[in-house]
């Protein structure tokens, strides 16, 4: 198992490299610079910039200091905010991503298992056809649809929930993390009927129906942990996502969050904000994948055997 | 099952919630050019002058007099002695000095410099044609008093000094922070900023909320009603007006465009349309065929509907603008004009060589991606083709591409629009200008540039205005740029909020305003 992690460790170093550098030369590539806006900028002021920031040296420089600076963990300044570091705005960001990932995350996989298990443990009846019909919505209903349609029935309608802000007012958590992770939830509801379904179609299901045991006891202890399965390795990339794709969310309900700056960042050509945030988020997603393959070893022992041939 | 929101408790605590657009850059008054950054430096600076709400006539800041020269060209300012920084530090002629200089340092980097160039020497010495700031016409003669010579008779000059550019920034401050030239803000992060203004900055949280405190050092903050203000950066309108009904936010930023109609009917009280100082128009790349041709830049000027534009299709009150000074600007009204008439516009398109449309290549239009540019392009597309015949591309570009397309000349029709800095019909005659940074439209005429020149050099507003119509007047005849409409500034207000004059310049200092219920009587009547 140690040597699996290692391996994977090692093989992330060089496609985060690569990510780093595409990334560093398509916003070089896109046209307007940080410093172009409407009212024009005399050009003694832009050389000025441009010296400060380094932007009048060569490209290939400017890639090296960049790489050279990173190694030693500093993301440089921001271009649209001067007075702050690259860091100090992901830090900023990052538990309140993190914080509203997790929710969604929780809400995904509550009521995503839950209409999973449903919906598998009666095929082709109503139990079935009504929650995966929803999961259907929910899947085709973008979040900045669902979003506005929460807000206005819950928090203007009914004036339960705040409209927005995170942290700020008792319960304005509950709408955005909803919100997020009922997308999620929809997709998760699919795959765990589909685990379900097949694992509960299998000859050691059969014995333990044949044995008399009790329908919860077969669904729960034998079934579940088999039909989890493609549900856990969905949880990598669907982890990122909710974290990646938070910018939609964040934006609705006015939370300050990383995913407004991953977006804005490459509208204003922030370029080390536009590289500190991908890097951010590409390593995420790396963690969150290998977290995901080391739970489905875990989890499938016929895995658990092979891994090192796996690997 | 809610709490008591906003609203409720900002009435009674005299805190207001204030919808700011966007998160500040920073906020050093010489750096910043954006509108969110305007709105809190305003609550945490002051210049020499400021301006009434209501009249925007210039009313006395840190100077309590001042005194001008018979030929309008040195102001001497007589500062207050209670002027204080929040440090408790008298403001001084020399901090002005100092702040004034520093924004024409080269290296620092100033956008707004050339807002200094009416001062004696400030455009040599900013260009580093001059390195000796002594040569620059602004001398403290002593603590308090300031003297400030200008190149020509500028008299829009005391509007400027209410510009944020012009607000003073202390010495000791910046310098603990790092070197003069240095655009890293961090003196202004809450717990190191020095100001001058009304408030305080109390609490700066990135992206959520800049929170801003009654100081009490301030030299009339016996006027200061209010107690404290949030700005929240909310970029997105339908969310900041969710906001506002869910009572978090007294004063939005905007109005989505969706939402106008429901609150002119249901919510009629709240809702504030009112003028602004900013043109929307169209460019047109004068150095490309057949857009080199001035028959054809009128005739396609001469096709557009304005009217219909405004009523139909921006729909928030926008008055249809045939000049690029929007009316009544300080005064100032043009009355130079192409009107919508297909008629002569087809006789001008066939003298140019297209009789009928006929032969006339497919021009591209382009604007900055967004829901009402496209509305507007479209509805002119059809317009053209109607009057016209012709047929034009839409293209919609991400902004820094816009921007980078335009500054290179590389589109053929182009949207645009100016915001007015002050009022003054130079702001906006200035902009083309031979060689100017904003003209981008390759268009530039000896005569136009003559005649702002001349208007600089004379005292006597009637003549000044008279050269500055002359010079418009060949602008639209000549039309490099298509003017459409003049813009308004839409807000959701409380009917709590007391204070709030409206002027073209969206300007509303903080210093005047406070959160009241409105009395049921008093509510009845504005029903009816």
């Amino acid at each position: 198992m140690f040597e699996f992690v290692l391996k994977r460790v090692l093989q992330a170093i060089p496609v985060l490299w690569i990510v780093i550098t595409v990334a560093f030369l398509f916003v070089h590539a896109a046209p307007g610079g940080p410093f172009s806006q409407e009212r024009a900028v005399p050009p003694e002021v832009l050389k000025a910039l441009n010296e400060r920031y380094k932007l009048d040296q060569p490209l290939l420089i400017q890639y090296s200091d960049y790489l050279r600076n990173l190694a030693r963990g500093d993301l440089g300044p921001s271009f649209k905010y001067p007075g702050r570091t690259v860091s100090e705005i992901i830090l900023a960001g990052m538990p309140v991503t993190f914080e509203l990932g997790f929710y969604a995350l929780l809400v995904a996989l509550a009521v995503g298992i839950g209409a999973g298990i449903l919906a598998a443990t009666r095929p082709n009846t109503m139990r079935d056809y009504l929650p995966m019909s929803l999961a259907m919505v929910g899947i085709c209903l973008p979040t900045y649809v669902l979003g506005p349609l929460l807000v206005l029935f819950f928090g203007i309608r009914l004036e339960w929930l705040p409209v927005s802000g995170w942290g700020y007012l008792p319960g304005d958590k509950i709408l955005p993390s909803m919100t997020l992770g009922l997308a999620y939830a929809a997709y998760v509801a699919r795959l765990c009927r589909g685990g379900m379904l097949e694992i509960l179609s299998q000859d050691f299901i059969r014995t333990a129906r044949a044995k008399g045991l009790p329908e919860t006891t077969v669904i729960y202890k034998h079934a579940l942990r088999g039909g989890l399965q493609p549900v856990v390795s969905f949880l990598g990339p669907a982890l990122a996502g909710l974290l990646g794709g938070s910018f939609v969310i964040e934006t609705l309900f006015q939370i300050p969050g990383l995913g407004r700056y991953y977006v804005q960042a490459a509208f204003n050509r922030d370029y080390t904000l536009v590289l500190g945030t991908t890097i951010f988020f590409s390593t995420l997603i790396l963690v969150f994948n290998l977290l995901a393959d080391i739970a489905t070893v875990w989890l499938n022992p016929r895995l658990r055997q092979e891994d090192g041939a796996r690997a | 099952m809610r709490s008591e929101s906003n609203v409720e408790v900002g009435r009674q605590k005299q805190i207001l919630h204030f919808g700011n657009g966007d998160e500040p850059q920073g906020l050093d008054p010489t750096i910043v050019t954006g509108i969110p950054e305007w709105h809190i430096i305003q609550a945490l600076f002051e210049g020499l002058v400021a301006k009434d709400p209501a009249t925007l006539e210039i009313r006395p800041g840190v100077a309590e007099s001042w005194t001008i020269s018979g030929d309008q060209k040195i102001y001497t300012f007589r500062l207050r002695r209670e002027a204080r920084w929040s440090d408790g530090d008298p403001v001084t002629a020399g901090d002005f000095v100092f702040t004034w200089k520093r924004a024409l340092i080269p290296t620092l980097g100033n956008p707004y410099a050339y807002m200094f160039n009416c001062i004696r020497g400030a455009k040599t010495f900013f260009e580093g044609r001059n390195p000796d700031f002594g040569q620059v016409g602004v001398k403290a003669l002593d603590d308090r008093t300031l003297q400030v010579e200008l190149e020509t008779p500028t008299p829009y000059f005391l509007q400027l000094l209410d510009h944020h550019s012009y607000y003073p920034v202390q010495k000791k401050t910046i310098e603990k922070f790092g070197a003069v030239d240095e655009p890293n803000m961090r003196w202004t992060r809450p717990e190191n900023i020095v100001g001058n203004g009304p408030f305080t900055l109390k609490e700066w949280i990135l992206n959520r909320v800049v929170i801003v405190e009654k100081n009490p050092l301030y030299w009339d903050a016996a006027r200061v009603k209010l107690w404290q203000i949030y700005f929240y950066p909310i970029p997105n309108a339908s969310t900041e007006e969710r906001m506002f009904r869910a009572q978090q936010l007294h004063v939005t930023d905007r109005v989505p465009a969706d939402k106008l109609a429901v609150y002119r009917e249901n919510d009629p009280d709240s809702l504030h349309v009112t003028p602004y100082l900013g043109t929307y128009f169209y460019r047109l790349n004068s150095n490309v065929k057949p857009l080199d041709d001035v028959r054809v830049r009128r005739a396609l000027a001469m096709s557009i509907d304005r009217r219909q534009l405004v009523e139909k299709i921006a729909k928030g009150g926008q008055q249809p603008a045939y000049t690029l000074t929007p009316p009544n600007t300080a005064g100032y009204t043009s009355y130079a004009k192409l009107p919508h008439d297909a008629q002569k516009a087809q006789e001008l398109l066939a003298e140019a060589g297209y009789p009928g449309g006929r032969g006339f290549p497919r021009l591209e239009l382009m604007y900055n991606t967004d829901e009402l540019h496209r509305k507007v392009a479209t509805a002119i597309q059809q317009m053209w083709k109607k009057s016209l015949n012709i047929d034009i591309t839409l293209l919609s570009q991400d902004w820094k591409v816009f921007m980078d397309r335009e500054t290179h000349l590389h589109y053929q029709m182009s949207r645009g629009s100016w915001i007015g800095d002050y009022l003054d019909p130079t702001t906006f005659l200035d902009m083309f200008i031979a060689g100017s940074g904003n003209n981008r439209t390759g268009w530039s005429n000896p005569r136009y540039d003559e005649l702002l020149k001349q208007a600089t050099r004379t005292g006597d507003r009637e003549e000044r205005y008279a050269l500055l119509r002359a010079a418009e007047a060949i602008l639209v005849e000549e039309a490099p740029i298509i003017p459409l409409y003049t813009y308004t500034q839409m807000r959701l207000i409380s009917t709590d909020l007391r204070g709030w004059d409206h002027n073209v310049l969206d300007q509303h200092p903080f210093k005047y305003l406070y959160l009241e219920a409105p009395r049921e009587a008093e509510r009845k009547i504005e029903r009816h």
